[in-house]
């Protein structure tokens, strides 16, 4: 049976995000897990990650799970997810952290004179809630997803890369900022496609069957 | 854009939807699974649950609701209703929910939101305000349904839980909740505008222009309601339907 490994270093609940590709999946097992062995042994790996960036890290780093994640990110079909994008990048201001530098770029908070709405109303920060999903490239991973299919997104730092080659779509908050990357057999995203309804459960449905 | 969320709110005691729901084709509407996953096949953007279980015997019942939700509905979860403490926060995100909303706990113990917003983010926590106009432009925060006053400013407080770390509002009017003459639209305009934090308008929604009243008039950045919905009088599509219609971005 092959394997879906969830990377769990402590750092808020998985259980959405396996139930969710359990649901998309047959035959599939699913495993939340902060064993590196486990990790390295899987088919498929996803990192997600919630809370503030340096904890991410630093919990990261406490369970010895750096190196497996290194590994699986250049070998296996693998899936970031949120703050689990944000670390693939070379550095956060969000405690002014480095990240695994997978990707070239910083992680940035959102600029708080351009949260301003078309309107002039005030764009709140965290960025909660359903937004449009501008694909930026075709990937395996859009099949079935309407260009403009809205995620649901929660966060207040965004990812921007110094390739923009890399960057597979773009949402507009104030400013356009990266929503998703992909490289090679990465693909990562700022959006909780466990919280996205259809749209989320097609990206991961796309991601079990995906072979970069 | 980002899109303006409509959020139905259901009352859950002992494991079971009270307030009774009223869609056809229901095989139980008691059963808060089956009523949240019609809420989400009609485009509900998340879904709040509120737990009034009286019986402290019975408070565990609301982890396990909580937990068949997230295996079957696969938007964000809200859940309220007696949380007090950085513990009661964590079973309930670790059984399934996205977000926990604080009330009474966070009057009688500001350091409560720090705490918990601390160890597990801002974004997964919302302070529940329940504010009662006491003046022209004055609103008190009062707690345990609008029955205890707390002497607290409702724009000053709503303020104070931003900078200790609440990630988003959830107001709601106490002179409204139940009235169906629609949101205290001066109140929430004042707390949306006074907090760079999303704001959930509530209590008093009796059509679906009220809640599309909510977002262009009273600025807020999502609107919850109950009974509107509960009652099949009208599901959460045509709410969209009708704010589309009036200009709001939403997700149809």
């Amino acid at each position: 049976m092959s394997k879906i490994a969830i990377i769990d270093y402590g750092m808020g609940n998985l259980r959405s995000v396996a139930k969710a590709i359990e649901h998309v999946s047959d035959g599939v097992e699913v495993v939340v897990t902060a064993d590196p062995a486990e990790v390295l042994s899987a088919e498929r790996v996803v990192f997600p990650g919630q809370g503030a960036m340096p904890d991410c890290m630093r919990e990261l780093d406490a369970r010895g799970l750096r190196p497996a994640v290194l590994e699986a990110a250049r070998s296996k079909p693998f899936l970031g997810i949120c703050i689990g994008q944000q670390m693939l990048f070379e550095h956060s201001e969000e405690g002014n952290v480095p990240g695994l530098g997978i990707f070239r770029g910083e992680v940035r908070r959102f600029p708080a004179d351009k949260m301003v709405a078309a309107d002039g109303s005030r764009l709140k920060v965290p960025h909660m809630g359903w937004n449009e999903v501008w694909q930026k490239q075709a990937h395996p991973l859009w099949a079935n997803i309407e260009d403009g299919a809205r995620f649901y997104y929660v966060h207040s730092y965004y990812v921007d890369p110094a390739d923009p080659a890399i960057v597979a779509a773009t949402t507009d908050y104030g400013i356009p900022f990266t929503g998703a990357v992909a490289q090679a057999n990465i693909f990562a995203i700022q959006f909780h496609p466990e919280k996205s309804a259809h749209a989320g459960l097609q990206l991961l449905s796309n991601f079990v069957t995906w072979n970069p | 854009m980002l899109a303006k969320r409509i959020i139905p709110c259901l009352d859950v005691s002992a494991g079971r939807v009270v307030k009774g729901v009223n869609f056809v084709e229901l095989r139980d509407a008691g059963d808060p699974v089956e009523v949240a996953r019609r809420y989400d096949e009609q485009g509900a953007d998340e879904i709040t649950f509120l737990d009034i279980t009286a019986s402290s015997d019975d408070r565990n019942i609301i982890l396990h609701v909580v937990e068949q939700v997230a295996e079957q509905v696969f938007i964000p979860l809200t859940v309220g209703g007696g949380v007090r403490t950085v513990d009661d926060v964590r079973r309930l995100l670790n059984a399934g929910a996205d977000k926990v909303s604080i009330n009474t706990a966070a009057v009688n113990n500001p350091q409560v939101v720090a705490d918990a917003s601390g160890k597990v983010g801002s974004q997964c926590i919302v302070v529940a305000i329940d504010a009662k106009q006491v003046a022209p432009g004055k609103w008190e925060v009062f707690t345990h349904g609008g029955r205890n006053r707390t002497g607290l400013d409702a724009i000053e407080w709503a303020r104070r839980i931003e900078s200790l770390g609440a990630g988003e509002i959830l107001l709601t009017s106490m002179d409204r909740d139940g009235t169906k003459n629609g949101f205290d639209l001066e109140l929430t305009r004042a707390v949306s505008d006074a907090v760079s934090i999303p704001v959930i308008a509530s209590g008093g929604v009796g059509s679906l222009d009220h809640l599309a009243d909510g977002v262009t008039k009273g600025r807020a950045d999502a609107v919850l309601a109950a009974s509107i919905f509960h009652f099949g009088d009208h599901t959460v599509r045509e709410a969209k339907e009708l704010m589309r219609a009036r200009g709001i971005e939403v997700r149809l």
